[in-house]
């Protein structure tokens, strides 16, 4: 079996994964429990609390994984000089994994306490407990076992939705999937999936357990217990405060890039790149989806990425497009300059346009070479569209305006199922990127933008002023780079990693050697 | 004055729930030091809410309430609570506890040493008839509904309070395993001599148990006086208890 090998033969960085996994599991549910049971207990005594803080906790577990991901990064809240949420990484995957634990945990508390049989909670109080003592000797130990259902249904949901953390840099099983998505390879995707799953099955077998031991059967309430279940989380927090401390401390650059195999290429030959010429350790800060690499750049979480001229001009900037590559680099250089203080360098030499595919069979078929050529066949077709290509500005809308197209149907899906949903015919059309190494190994047929829609986008490494000016050598690094990757070598790297399944970081290495920008001393 | 002190004095003392709708009005009534007042009663005439003013797990909403010549809202709840032993129907023993914690519970709030402790809940299972080493380390789901409640009973004498509430703590036995009780309950008392109040709608129970009675109706007193008083009253809700006591004694005495 596919899988089986794979996990074998990755056993170290699936472990790795794995406890990463249940490093943001645990610590987000360890939050979310030491904030949850004193509220639910705040519930039990002012019932008044209970509609807007169960409210908030409601709306807090609809709010899509992604969209409180993105809610969270341009957040600063600091407690002294550690920063708590906001930015890429763990901790802001951290804090909304623990705002998802909140319901279960305070709603369990809540109902749990009031669960207590009312005649011994009276014997209690006409036995003289004052109502901490009634608390904590009576109410907790008996309610423990709803409490600890509830941490169990939360700690269950964090293994599902850590996955998604994968998206903003705070690691977990959560990579291969997305990394399985983007390659398209149902093996890498399973070998996230599976872990994840079973160690959510292993998380609701232990929990259960020990809910079992605290439920209606128990005995009794070990104070042991219930220190070590302190003790341990208390320690979690520590290690993650640490680990804030730390991160804050060394001399580094990180280098960021968004989350697919071109961009973590273009990552890995800026990071050797800089790592070979500077000395200066690079933190990698890869797979950000969306607009996160460039809020990531503002905010100061990475210090340098690979962005396309005619995307910053169109989907960040919310510039009309423009057709002059020339002018087009002129114009994104001065607004970043003004607008963000952030620097864009010299181009790397290639133009990933937006590539219009269809299935080689069909192109041949009816013999389609450009764009302008399929208007006919349109309104019989499906086509199949990443998010980014249907909500960017300089993407569909104007791609079927400008050629005057209407499909049957368009399906809006992630990117990387859109080339398996093209083979598979389950799409007639797709919009790709035209260094995709895919496009090759399925046998798909670029259309010529015969109306010269798509703006240019020229990769170019974009960095902050300010890293710049205190690090130089950081420049004179990325200027190397500059002309140095065509668009046939960047297509040959994205096939080498996509078709060939090779590592990221071995392919850039091999590229930078070959070219000889590294190991030159 | 008499010369015997007062326990507990009622002085016109009132409960009205938020509504307004008053569950006890004007209650005027005495507990003298080491006697028995059994509270008598329908469900809803007030019995319960008579006994939570004493321990102020309720405050009167008119009148007042004193304990050892102190009105309750001046006592510490907590302190007050203490000094008065508390046994209800259900028992409220703590699931999680063993029967040698659950005795334990207010020694172990007052800060005594285990030592102490550990004798005082042996004395007083013996005394409740548990045999310590039997019982003490068992967990309350493991005993009978009789054995429970004997345990209710230690628990409430654990502290030595001078004042014992019971209410209708024997309404859920068996009527067999209820007489037993109720028989031993009866020595007990004669040996401590403790002030009690005891709620109850059993008739019978009221006049084996009582020094005096006080019979309740809608939240007033409709007779206080000893047993023999009641056989004498002509009053219909005495009457309707009374006749049920005769009515157990006629179904007895039949063939």
């Amino acid at each position: 079996m596919k899988l089986w090998e794979f996990l074998a033969a990755h056993r170290a960085e699936v472990f790795q994964l794995s406890l990463e996994h249940l490093f943001l599991v645990g610590v987000s549910t360890g939050i979310a429990i030491l904030i949850g049971v004193p509220l639910g207990i705040a519930l039990t005594r002012r019932p008044a609390l209970g509609k807007p803080i169960l409210g908030f906790a409601n709306i807090m577990q609809t709010v899509p994984s992604l969209a409180l991901f993105g809610f969270l990064i341009p957040l600063n809240i600091y407690l002294f000089h550690i920063r708590l949420i906001g930015g890429i990484g763990a901790r802001t995957a951290i804090a909304a994994l623990a705002l998802y634990a909140l319901l279960p945990i305070i709603r369990n508390t809540f109902t749990g306490i009031n669960g207590v049989d009312p005649a011994i909670r009276e014997a209690g109080r006409g036995l003289g407990m004052t109502d901490r003592q009634l608390l904590l000797q009576v109410e907790v130990p008996l309610a423990l076992g709803v409490i600890v259902a509830g941490i169990r249904v939360a700690t269950v949901i964090a293994v599902g939705t850590a996955t998604i953390a994968a998206a903003i840099d705070a690691g977990g099983l959560g990579r291969y999937i997305f990394r399985g998505l983007r390659m398209n390879d149902n093996t890498l995707i399973l070998a996230g999936a599976v872990p994840a799953a079973l160690l959510a099955l292993a998380a609701d077998f232990f929990l259960g357990a020990v809910e079992h031991s605290f439920g209606r059967g128990a005995r009794r309430f070990n104070r042991r217990h219930a220190f070590a279940v302190l003790g341990a989380v208390i320690a979690a927090l520590a290690v993650i405060v640490a680990v804030s401390f730390h991160s804050g401390a060394a001399r580094r650059i990180a280098v960021g890039s968004k989350d697919f195999t071109e961009q973590i290429i273009l990552g890995e030959i800026l990071a050797q790149t800089i790592e070979d010429r500077t000395g200066v350790s690079v933190e990698r800060r890869f797979d950000l989806g969306g607009n996160l690499a460039h809020d990531a750049l503002i905010a100061g979480e990475i210090e340098v990425y690979v962005e396309y001229t005619g995307t910053a001009l169109t989907a960040i900037l919310k510039l009309p497009p423009l057709s002059d590559a020339r002018e087009v680099y002129r114009r994104v250089k001065s607004e970043y300059a003004q607008r963000f203080h952030l620097e864009w360098t010299e181009p790397l030499g290639f133009n990933n346009t937006f590539a219009i595919l269809v299935r080689g069979d069909a192109a041949k078929k009816l013999g389609l070479k450009t764009i302008s050529d399929i208007a006919r066949y349109a309104p019989k077709w499906r086509a199949g569209f990443g998010q980014d290509f249907v909500s960017r500005p300089d993407g569909y809308e104007g791609f079927a305006r400008a050629y005057g197209l209407k499909f049957a149907e368009v399906r809006e899906m992630d990117l990387s199922l859109t080339y398996r949903a093209l083979a598979n015919g389950q799409v007639d059309i797709i919009a790709g990127n035209s260094t995709d190494g895919l496009i090759a190994r399925l046998g798909l047929v670029q259309l010529d933008d015969d109306r010269h829609y798509f703006p240019p986008y020229d990769a170019v490494p974009v960095a902050r002023e300010e890293t710049l000016g205190r690090e130089p050598e950081l420049g004179a690094a990325l200027a190397a780079l500059t002309g140095a990757i065509s668009v046939e070598e960047m297509r040959r790297m994205n096939f080498a990693v996509d078709g060939e399944r090779r590592a990221a970081r071995d392919v850039a290495e091999e590229f930078l050697r070959r070219k000889k920008l590294v190991g030159g001393g | 004055m008499n010369g015997k002190s007062t326990a507990i004095e009622f002085q016109s003392a009132g409960f009205r729930l938020p509504d307004g709708r008053a569950l006890l009005s004007a209650l005027d009534l005495t507990v003298e030091r080491g006697e028995t007042l059994v509270l008598l009663g329908r469900s809803g005439s007030g019995k319960t809410t008579t006994l939570k003013l004493v321990n102020r797990l309720l405050d009167p909403t008119d009148g007042r309430v004193l304990v050892e010549d102190r009105p309750t809202t001046e006592w510490d709840a907590i302190r007050l609570r203490r000094r008065i032993g508390y046994v209800i129907q259900e028992v409220g023993l703590f699931p999680h506890f063993t029967i040698e914690e659950n005795v334990a519970v207010v020694p172990r709030l007052e800060g005594w040493d285990s030592e102490r402790t550990t004798a005082r809940v042996r004395e007083l299972l013996d005394l409740v008839g548990l045999d310590p080493d039997r019982f003490a380390s068992r967990y309350p789901h493991e005993l009978s509904g009789g054995q429970r409640q004997r345990v209710g009973v230690a628990r409430a004498l654990a502290a030595d309070p001078p004042i014992l509430l019971l209410d209708e703590p024997f309404g859920a036995l068996d009527p067999i395993t209820r007489r037993e009780i109720q028989g031993e309950f009866r020595a007990l008392q004669r040996r401590l001599g403790k002030t009690m109040v005891f709620v109850t709608h059993d008739v019978g129970e009221a006049f084996l148990l009582a020094s005096r009675i006080a019979l309740l109706k809608d939240g007033r007193i409709v007779l206080l006086g000893r047993p023999a008083d009641f056989l004498a009253s002509r009053d219909p809700e005495v009457a309707a208890f009374v006749s049920c006591l005769r009515g157990a004694d006629e179904a007895a005495a039949a063939p």
